[in-house]
């Protein structure tokens, strides 16, 4: 689950991680009142949305406007609000129909003196989080490990210990820090870290983390996603969650019981089991066609189950065929072609339909399916299977 | 012979009084009873709180130390729900349970950390969590996957998924290929163990004579495990990597199934693999004559 960059410095200033003084503004009039209650000669106009990217993101109906903007005075604040709120921010990470801005961060000017990043995620190969800092803030840290990797510093850390001072002065003087700025660093990295650990984070990322000219480090941004199986003993940030940053359909689908992801081809697939549903995408690319979606039943597949899959996948005005490739373990195939007789029956078909059986009592389904007299296109392997449902594509 | 399983093997379930828990350990006895008749392979289970009770004639225990002193056991499978799983695995180590079978899906990535470092000073063996097990056909299945697809044979399977890796069992079947183990490792970052202790252990086993390797986009454990194929394994390698369209940053079902940072994609696995002289399909209908292949170098 990610959250807004508002949200995560929220959450920062509790944990006692140092962040600008900020005010959320929801109308232009709140952003120039943001400005005045700030007090200073400089602000920063945020676009709050959960894609990246948003300084040089600009917005389709004012393509000057940029998605994060400095402003001198109330009024200016104002103008860049009304030309924010309710527009559409396009990013690089947004894809071209972009994100809608219903929300915007109004925060204090600092004095810039470095720009760092700052990176934390959980390390397969360490079997541990791993602190991740960089000389070079603002940009992107894949485009840094590619470019010039020695600039990279990586420092594991224990869970339950959480960063050593030592560690952090480590991190500190091979930054180039020095005096204040190091003490600075001493409190503020062993906190970040503690609050990924507490929060059950899976990414923690501040870009640029600055240092002001006072030798304070203060994080100018917050990326923060946590990992969606601890959501359960954190009610306080399933609460942050914001539904209109995520893809609807995906969003049914989750709250079915179904892991869904929507693509950008042409045909569905609706499969049980996250690696088979991954390998038959594959499959269909491998054989000329364009897979429609990600789509893993689960174990289970009950036949509400199928019935909601079917219309998430016949919802997508893209979709021109469907394959169903299920491999029934303990699940049965009787089972599973029952509901998918019933769900056939209830969604309404309008495209073709492959399907491919395997497993448990699969002859008993193969002939329910070919007693149902539907118009359903079987298949007796994956690569059959494969064949069938492009070929339908050009009938 | 095979690895993991064995006739010594002898099961107690955590979590035997939930529905899936209890579901899944009547279908591992069946199997187990029609693989060696007369043998008591699966001999009860744990729940806290429920010690002293039967369910459908398995006895239940508070405690995997208990569980196993009452017992003999030496394995433990594992169906605690989420929010306690880590515990439950920890427990398990704990009592000395040699080898640890978790199936559960879900478990925190924080928890597991915890799981790491436990185990860290035990001698258990964790296979998963969130995977369907482990199998040896012909002598017990200590998961979720259904026992008849797979024939008693020489290749040893070692998968991120469960399905896929049916799939991959009937595939070896028809074209005469049946397995020695078959291991699910589960498709959570941060799992018990990995590829290359696996392919440690089938290297040595004189009952496998080929291994196929399943894996799927996210992470590099895939590359790493090329990397001990190319330097230790002998044996003919097949592979097969899930995940080839599968868009950047993106979770594909699975936890660990994410191309992060544009690394983790499955191109750069099946060159890692095939680098290492294992013969790896494109297709996920070609894992079976992929092995038929290896196993004809």
């Amino acid at each position: 689950m990610k959250i807004h960059e508002y949200q995560g410095k929220q959450l920062f200033r509790a944990a006692g991680v140092a962040v600008p003084e900020g005010i959320v503004a929801r109308t232009p009039a709140e952003a120039a009142q943001a400005f005045e209650t700030l007090g200073g000669s400089l602000a920063v106009v945020k676009s709050q949305i959960h894609a990246g990217g948003r300084g040089k993101g600009t917005f389709q109906e004012y393509p000057e406007q940029r998605g994060v903007v400095l402003v001198r005075s109330a009024e200016e604040a104002r103008q860049n609000a009304e030309r924010m709120l309710g527009s559409t921010l396009v990013t690089i990470q947004t894809g071209s129909e972009g994100k809608q801005v219903n929300t915007l961060f109004v925060e204090q000017g600092l004095d810039i003196a470095r720009e760092l990043y700052l990176g934390i995620v959980v390390d397969r190969e360490v079997g541990g989080p791993v602190l991740i800092m960089s000389s070079e803030g603002g940009m992107e840290i894949e485009q840094v490990a590619h470019e010039s990797p020695e600039k990279i510093l990586s420092e594991p850390f224990d869970a339950a210990a959480g960063l050593y001072p030592y560690q952090a002065r480590k991190l500190a003087y091979a930054l180039g820090l020095d005096g204040a700025a190091v003490r600075s660093a001493e409190k503020f990295l062993p906190r970040i870290c503690r609050f990924f650990v507490d929060a059950d984070c899976s990414m923690t990322e501040i870009n640029p983390l600055i240092v002001t000219s006072d030798g304070q480090l203060v994080a100018l941004d917050a990326k923060v996603s946590f990992d969606d199986n601890a959501l359960f003993r954190h009610k306080d940030l399933v609460e942050l969650r914001d539904l209109s940053e995520e893809d609807p359909a995906e969003v049914r689908a989750a709250d079915t019981g179904l892991s869904y992801v929507k693509l950008e081809g042409n045909i569905g697939c609706l499969v049980n089991g996250a690696g088979l549903a991954m390998s038959t995408m594959d499959l269909i690319k491998l054989h000329g066609g364009e897979p429609a979606n990600f789509l893993d039943v689960g174990g289970g597949a009950s036949e509400e189950q199928v019935t909601e899959a079917f219309r998430i996948i016949l919802a997508d005005s893209n979709v021109q065929a469907v394959l169903v490739n299920i491999f029934g373990g303990i699940m049965r195939c009787d089972v599973i072609v029952a509901a998918l007789l019933n769900a056939y029956e209830k969604v309404g078909f309008n495209v073709p339909l492959v399907v491919r059986l395997e497993g448990t009592n699969v002859e008993q389904a193969r002939q329910m399916l070919e007693a149902s007299g539907r118009d359903i296109i079987t298949a007796t392997d994956l690569t059959d299977a494969a064949e069938k449902v492009v070929q339908s594509l050009n009938v | 012979m095979s690895i993991l399983v064995s006739r010594s093997t002898r099961v107690i379930t955590q979590g035997i009084t939930g529905k899936t828990g209890l579901f899944h350990a009547q279908q591992c006895r069946a199997y187990a009873a029609e693989c060696q008749p007369g043998a008591d392979v699966f001999v009860g289970g744990v729940t806290p709180g429920k010690g002293g009770t039967t369910v459908d004639d398995f006895p239940v225990f508070n405690s995997v130390i208990e569980a196993r002193e009452k017992t003999g056991a030496n394995t433990s499978m594992v169906f605690v729900p989420p929010p306690f799983c880590a515990d439950a695995i920890l427990e398990a180590a704990d009592a000395g349970m040699e080898l640890i079978v978790a199936i559960t899906e879900g478990i925190p990535v924080m928890d597991m950390l915890r799981v790491r470092r436990g185990l860290e000073r035990s001698s258990s063996r964790l296979i998963g969590p969130n995977c369907p097990g482990v199998i040896t056909p012909g002598i017990a299945k200590i998961g979720i996957m259904p026992g008849y697809i797979h024939r008693p044979g020489t290749i040893g399977i070692i998968s991120k998924s469960g399905t896929l890796t049916y799939e991959a069992a009937w595939q070896l079947g028809r074209v005469g290929l049946g397995q020695s183990t078959a291991v699910g490792i589960g498709g959570d970052p941060i799992n018990g163990t990995n590829y290359i202790e696996l392919l440690k252990m089938f290297q040595d086993d004189p009952g496998t004579e080929g291994i196929l390797l399943i894996g799927e986009i996210g992470g590099n454990a895939e590359q790493e495990a090329a990397e001990y194929i190319r330097s230790s394994v002998t044996k003919p390698v097949a592979g097969f990597i899930a995940g080839q369209t599968a868009p950047p940053g993106k979770r594909m079902g699975h936890a660990g199934a994410i191309i992060s940072g544009g690394g983790g994609t499955a191109a750069e696995k099946m060159a890692a693999l095939r680098e290492a002289d294992v013969v790896v399909s494109d297709s996920p209908g070609g894992m079976g004559e992929a092995m038929q292949t290896a196993m004809a170098r």
